[in-house]
């Protein structure tokens, strides 16, 4: 694996590149290419590809922890979901008296509980800058408390994935409690404006698609920067003896620890970016299916290659989005077929078949 | 379902309630002449008069009377659906509309139907409130004469709100012929409530002792309202002594039904778990689709059950053996197709087999529709067992319970007594040397597979009972299944039982404070903090074992 010392080799410069000129050219082809015209996409699709995007930065936050340091968190949607939820919340207080009962404070479905004041924990979340904190800090402190539990005291492997879902679940059932505040199962929707912007306008949801492609290369490098780096090197070896390592002399939990809080801080990322181009925020996005099905994302595109999860995320989501519509009851058969398949058959994913191809080339 | 009450097991013999029944019959075929007596035929005339003072004096007259019909003309009366025929001067009931009219039938002569042409030719018998009181006081005293000890009881009961001096009266004079220990101690509460109204200071004092004992809700508001209003200190503070004591008494049973409530919820985490401490504990692999192997054997269940449609009764002990079997075969099939070529590769296996119980829901969701399938509950599986008025321990919760403990029970000793269960511990515990001493290791992975994935199965149709069935059912389980195996300790029957049982109770006794969801959720995070202080469960494996 002498490649992966440098930060940026080949096929990062050739990721990095396709995503820019992917980018540029959706946006070109939306903004000059006139309505009508068979080259022109839509503003719907770039809002969709835009998703992709912010499922393909999750899938780097999963790749992380499971290619590079061998834990499979079955958990890794609630840090996603904890992250939209506040942007949510951000973009709830700035529907202000616009609501359908005109509470200039209140969210809706509070006026509806008949709630009389805002909640403590949903102080500050008017200010754009203090969301944006909290859609990092959220997850990473649910993560780190998570984390330093768990691998202080050596909970590894099937167990670790077992409670990260059981983690996952129990958020699941308390969002979906109304007395939580976070309104119940229709979770935070109706959303108007971002920082002024309406979310509606065409120029908003182009710069909303910018920036996940800029978030997902940032977090692509951020992740590259920390497996090239010593760090990376020894979650690696964690990832294949996790008592050498430790033998040897590396505090394992704390490095594992501090990697997995970055990976969950990422998938908050993907969250806040998630949630004002999809519009709404429930707590069906905690549901341990999504959570499994990322993984799989993760495993189909390749592990330990960061690229890979892009691919996977990207082409899974893709087939989920034709498949749901033009056939909906053979996507469960085509999303188990590929569980099943792809672990008998392509451990390695797409990125290994690719490798494979230029190997032999 | 004749027998539902423990205090009538004795008495309540098939033949006696056929030879009722028979009677019954035969009654209701008689012509009006046979039985009836002065007071029955001039009730009848009363309640043809066509204001309440009349209806009333009827009913009193019918309490009186001895007849048979008695009572199915004041239930009718009382259900509102007794007519008089104006003309004919006859009292009946609407047997069909027809047309403009109706076909009605005589309340007296069963098979003697009339043709009313208008709607105006017949006028329901109205009854008011306090009429309606008073028809319930005559069902009541009607059915202290029942045979049936259970209808007895139930009539003492309904009598505790108008008891009177009269009553006491005809109280102790049904005392000295009762024979049912039940029903003597119901007569005896019946009248020391008498008394309790009625009575001088020293009968009051008495007939507090008396009640003391007892549970019913009538007895405690008679006490109460003592307790509340009585003028003499000495009665008012003996009465709240005693509500004091049923209270702490109402308090230990409600403790006492939290328990059974929660063994029973516990017996259903152990059935949907003990499946996979098998698979998971004693393989080690891990079979994320086995809730759909739960699922199977309920709709295993729901095809034994539309195969025989008139043998509901007996159609789950068909289906227990066909649930193992089709759970099991496919839980073989899954072993032999897919997680044979994972082993050693836990996570692998996790994921193939969650796209396996995708592949398993959507299939069932194209063959049996999306919606939820209804089975039905056979005869036996409900009713109560009424211990005493605020502890009754429901049939289908106890069934579940010893069905749990018959299940773990013939697991256990598969396992522990058996070849193939001497073969399945030898491979789990030293694959290489179980090979050497000619174990055929791959066979037995396969049979131990479908061994757990048969148990699932049996558990599907425990649950089918208790849930919808529907293509969901399998998911709702996954989570507490492994919940309850990681808890217990891997590897490990026992633990799995235990982690299951007292789950179930945590789960009962901290659902009244918290509410259903928050007790679950207070639950998985206990789970997860136990496993950070014990990463092997409640009762680890062990040796050498232990290690791989």
């Amino acid at each position: 694996m002498h490649t992966d010392k440098q930060l940026f080799d080949r096929k990062s410069q050739v990721f990095l590149l396709v995503l820019a000129v992917v980018t540029v050219a959706v946006l070109g082809l939306n903004i000059l290419v006139p309505e009508g015209s068979a080259l022109h996409v839509s503003t719907y699709t770039v809002t969709l590809l835009g998703k992709y995007l912010t499922f393909a930065l999750l899938a780097i936050a999963v790749d992380l922890v499971w290619g590079y340091m061998g834990i499979l968190s079955l958990g890794h949607g609630a840090f996603f979901a904890l992250g939209g939820y506040a942007m949510g919340m951000y973009l709830m207080r700035q529907i202000g008296d616009r609501g359908v009962y005109g509470d200039p404070i209140l969210p809706d479905f509070m006026v509806f509980l008949d709630w009389k004041e805002l909640p403590w924990f949903w102080q500050g979340f008017d200010m754009f800058w203090f969301a944006m904190i909290m859609v990092v800090l959220v997850p990473g402190i649910l993560a780190f408390v998570f984390g330093w539990l768990a691998f202080r005291s050596r909970v590894t492997g099937v167990y670790l994935s077992i409670i990260t879902q059981a983690m996952t679940y129990a958020l699941m059932l308390a969002f979906y409690r109304n007395e939580m505040g976070f309104g119940g199962n229709n979770g935070l929707t109706d959303f108007k404006d971002i920082l002024g912007f309406s979310l509606q306008s065409n120029s908003t949801r182009l710069t909303l698609f910018a920036l996940s492609a800029v978030f997902l290369a940032l977090g692509y490098i951020a992740c590259r920067y920390i497996v090239t780096s010593k760090l990376g090197r020894v979650c690696m070896a964690i990832r294949d003896s996790e008592d050498r390592t430790r033998f040897i002399g590396y505090r394992v939990d704390k490095v594992k620890l501090w990697v997995f809080v970055f990976s969950a801080a990422l998938a908050g990322i993907a969250g806040a970016l998630y949630v004002p181009q999809v519009g709404i925020i429930n707590p069906n996005e905690f549901s341990p299916l999504n959570s499994i099905e990322l993984v799989v994302w993760v495993a189909i595109g390749g592990r330990a290659t960061l690229y890979g999860a892009v691919i996977g995320a990207v082409a899974v989501n893709y087939a989920k989005s034709y498949f749901t519509v033009a056939m909906p009851e053979v996507w469960l058969f085509a999303l188990g077929g590929l569980f099943v398949l792809g672990t008998l058959y392509l451990p390695k994913g797409i990125a290994g078949l690719m490798n494979r191809k230029e190997a032999v080339a | 379902m004749f027998c539902l009450r423990k205090y009538d097991l004795a008495k309540c013999k098939s033949p006696i309630r056929f030879i009722n029944i028979v009677m019954l019959l035969a009654v209701m075929m008689c012509s009006s002449t046979v039985w009836s007596d002065t007071f029955f035929d001039q009730s009848m005339s009363k309640l043809l008069g066509k204001n309440f003072k009349s209806v009333t004096q009827g009913v009193e007259l019918l309490a009186k009377s001895n007849d048979e019909r008695a009572e199915q003309v004041l239930q009718t009366l009382l259900a509102g659906d007794l007519y008089r025929l104006k003309k004919e001067k006859r009292l009946v009931t609407i047997l069909e509309e027809r047309g403009k009219g109706y076909l009605v039938t005589d309340i007296l002569v069963a098979d003697k139907t009339y043709e009313v042409t208008s709607k105006r030719k017949i006028k329901r018998v109205a009854i008011n409130n306090t009429l309606r009181t008073k028809i319930k006081a005559a069902i009541a005293q009607i059915q202290l004469t029942d045979t049936d000890p259970t209808k007895r009881s139930a009539a003492v009961v309904s009598l505790f709100d108008v008891v009177d001096d009269s009553q006491i009266a005809l109280f102790e004079k049904m005392y000295e012929h009762e024979k049912n220990d039940r029903v003597r101690s119901l007569i005896a509460f019946g009248v020391a409530i008498g008394h309790l109204k009625t009575g001088s200071v020293v009968e009051k004092i008495t007939a507090i002792k008396t009640l003391e004992d007892s549970l019913e809700p009538a007895v405690r508001n008679a006490l109460q309202a003592t307790a509340d209003n009585e003028t003499d200190k000495s009665v008012a503070a003996a009465a709240t002594k005693a509500l004091g004591k049923i209270d702490q008494k109402i308090d230990n049973y409600a403790l006492m039904e939290t328990l059974f409530f929660g063994l029973s919820l516990g017996s259903v985490l152990v059935l949907a778990a003990i499946g996979l401490a098998i698979t998971f504990g004693v393989m080690g692999v891990i079979n994320m689709a086995h809730g759909e192997l739960i699922m199977l054997g309920a709709y295993t269940t729901y095809v034994v059950q539309l195969i025989m449609p008139n043998n509901i009764g007996a159609s789950l002990f068909v289906a227990v053996p066909a649930a193992f079997l089709v759970s099991g075969l496919v839980g073989i099939a899954i072993e032999r197709g897919v997680i044979r070529h994972l082993y050693g590769r836990p996570l692998e296996t996790l994921l193939a087999t969650f796209g396996l119980s995708l592949i398993l829901q959507q299939t069932v969701r194209t063959v049996f529709s999306p919606l939820n399938r209804s089975v039905e509950t056979p005869d036996w599986m409900s009713g109560a067992l009424e211990i005493n008025p605020v502890f009754s321990i429901t049939f289908n919760r106890l069934y579940i319970i010893i069905f749990c403990l018959i299940v773990f029970a013939m697991l256990f000793f598969v396992l522990k007594k058996t070849t193939l269960g001497l073969k399945v511990r030898a491979v789990s515990q030293n694959r290489a040397m179980a090979r050497a001493m000619g174990v055929r290791s791959e066979w037995v992975d396969a049979l131990t597979f479908g061994l757990g994935s048969g148990v699932a199965g049996v558990a599907g149709v425990a649950l089918s009972q208790l849930t919808n069935v529907g293509p969901n059912l399998g998911q709702a389980y996954i989570i507490d299944s492994f919940m309850v195996v990681v808890f217990g300790g891997v590897g490990n029957l026992w633990g799995t039982l235990v982690a299951g049982m007292s789950l179930g109770v945590a789960n009962k006794i901290l659902e009244p404070m918290s509410g259903a969801v928050l007790a679950k959720i207070l639950v998985l995070i206990f789970i997860i903090l136990f496993i950070q202080k014990k990463p092997r469960g409640l009762f680890p494996q062990k040796g050498r074992g232990a290690e791989g």
